[in-house]
């Protein structure tokens, strides 16, 4: 693995690798002295050209806590704002060594440009790329998802475990959502099925050759009893006006796709709901749902420090380019 | 203190693969028993003593330990054992593929005050007990720290030395030192491979 730009890029096996060590991240993470010495030396740069709180803390605890340098870039008060292109921006960074560059876009795609057009030598982690994907959201997910639903929940190792058998409905905003475009593509690589429940007007166009099915009913969705709904938040920072004609109104689009109270207790007993955050409280997800005991949504916030540990871990530990040392082979595992 | 005989070793009948055998099966049993009871006799028991063993193959020596340790002592075998990955504090990471990370468990409340008794299969540059000296000072600060080895194959590179060694085998930088156990390769045998013995 050179770079993590999509969720698709992952094989299986793969996908299970990162799971399998962000388990011993999040296992580092229980000790009084948290921090690693693993990545010292490194640097890791926080290139985020749009908002961002959770995603981007998480990078530079994940990155912190492995002891690699980190430097945060925003667009805003940055070079950016006085015009500069990407490609400038990355040369920049480049010249200041930064072995990883951690990128969030508006545009899709930027990221597999920067990793491609040779502009840095660095690792490029795509933290969010306009529409398209969000691939560390997509594992911190599943992994949250085994933690709870894979090995009698939690009381036998799930290691080397996939996701095979569980059944997630994915609820909500989906032509926005690049969260979802990366869970769907992840969870189908390990093994789980997918429903996505959303309006009509907020499907994206060629949803039928998604590997899921599609419902635009949650309570015929919620029948089919799903071990785990995955709640999106309604990008309305992407659609023009108030609502952009998506859908009537924001109480309408509660009713028909809001998770509340009475949706929730239709659930089964082991049931667990997932939001990427933040949450729009009332819109798509009521107080009652957010605020229960089946919520694991701060959870994931946790998680998504060890998966990203793990995925700055792969990306920056090992370095097949250096020459190879012989020393202490023995220990070498085949 | 070590007590392990020098090489040339008994049982040097060639192996059904290449290399030399230098340790079989009964070999590396009565040099963990011999271990097990310098560990008692060394710690006037095995009240606060702990074992970790380091992923892959020093984990199931470690167990193996245990359970003489128990056996002798009378206590509970899993109260005595754990696991001691160092993945995260090699210091030769970026020279190699990157590794996978082991799991790390340690038995009882931790190892403050106790003695920690580091158990690995083969000594040789002295790299991975000194990653494992530092992941120890990260889960807390144990009154002792002792290492166990199956093998001690020489050329140290830092100034680390075994408190109990199963056998001293002088080897050559070229030769490669491997250690098979029933746990993880379907037999217990030590075998020299290489360089022009």
């Amino acid at each position: 693995m050179r770079h993590l730009l999509s969720a698709a890029d992952l094989s299986p096996a793969q996908a299970v690798h990162v799971l399998d060590t962000a388990a011993q991240m999040a296992a580092t993470q229980a000790r009084e002295i948290k921090k690693l010495p693993t990545l010292r030396g490194r640097t890791v740069v926080n290139l985020f050209f749009e908002d961002s709180t959770r995603t981007r803390i998480s990078f530079e605890t994940a990155a912190k806590r492995l002891s690699a340098d980190v430097i945060n870039f925003s667009a805003k008060g940055s070079s950016v704002s006085k015009g500069e292109s990407l490609k400038d921006t990355a040369l920049t960074l480049q010249a200041m060594g930064a072995d990883a560059v951690v990128i969030r876009h508006q545009a899709s795609g930027a990221p597999h440009t920067l990793a491609h057009a040779g502009w840095t030598s660095g690792a490029v982690v795509n933290a969010g790329d306009g529409m398209h994907q969000h691939p560390t959201q997509a594992l911190l997910d599943a992994y949250t998802l085994r933690r709870h639903l894979v090995g009698d929940r939690g009381t036998t190792d799930t290691t080397g475990r996939d996701l095979a058998g569980l059944h997630v409905a994915i609820v909500g905003d989906v032509l926005h959502s690049r969260v979802a475009r990366s869970n769907v593509q992840l969870l189908r690589t390990l093994g789980a099925r997918v429903t996505l429940v959303a309006p009509p007007t907020l499907l994206p166009v060629g949803v039928h050759t998604w590997p899921a099915t599609v419902s635009y009913d949650l309570d015929d969705a919620l029948a089919t009893r799903p071990d785990a709904v995955m709640m999106l938040r309604v990008q309305r920072e992407r659609m023009s006006s108030a609502g952009g004609g998506f859908f009537p109104s924001p109480l309408e689009y509660t009713r028909g796709y809001g998770l509340d109270a009475r949706r929730l207790a239709t659930l089964p007993d082991h049931a667990v709901v997932l939001h990427p955050g933040p949450m729009n409280r009332g819109l798509e997800i009521s107080a009652d749902a957010a605020d229960s005991p089946r919520a694991v949504i701060v959870e994931q916030v946790a998680n998504g420090v060890a998966v990203r540990m793990a995925v700055l871990y792969l990306l920056l530990a090992g370095d097949g380019t250096r020459t190879t040392r012989t020393t202490d082979e023995t220990k070498v595992p085949a | 203190m070590s007590t392990g005989t020098p090489a040339p070793a008994s049982g040097g009948a060639p192996a059904g693969g290449t290399g030399t055998t230098v340790l079989g099966a009964d070999d590396v049993g009565r040099a963990l028993t011999r271990i097990a009871h310098e560990v008692v006799e060394r710690n006037k028991g095995v009240a606060d003593v702990v074992l970790l063993g380091i992923p892959t193959r020093g984990l199931p020596l470690a167990r193996r330990l245990a359970q003489r340790l128990a056996q002798v002592e009378g206590v509970a075998e899993r109260d005595l054992v754990g696991s001691l990955d160092v993945t995260m504090h090699r210091d030769d990471l970026a020279h190699h593929p990157t590794r996978t990370i082991g799991e790390t468990y340690v038995p009882g409340d931790g190892v403050d005050g106790k003695v920690v008794v580091l158990v690995d299969d083969v000594l040789y540059s002295g790299r991975t007990i000194r990653a494992a000296l530092d992941a120890i000072s990260d889960l807390g600060r144990p009154r002792a720290v002792q290492l166990a080895v199956l093998v001690d194959r020489g050329h140290r590179e830092l100034p680390i030395r075994a408190d109990y060694v199963g056998k001293n085998l002088p080897t050559a930088t070229a030769e490669r030192v491997r250690v098979l156990l029933a746990e993880t390769d379907g037999e217990d045998r030590v075998v020299i491979e290489g360089g022009a013995r």
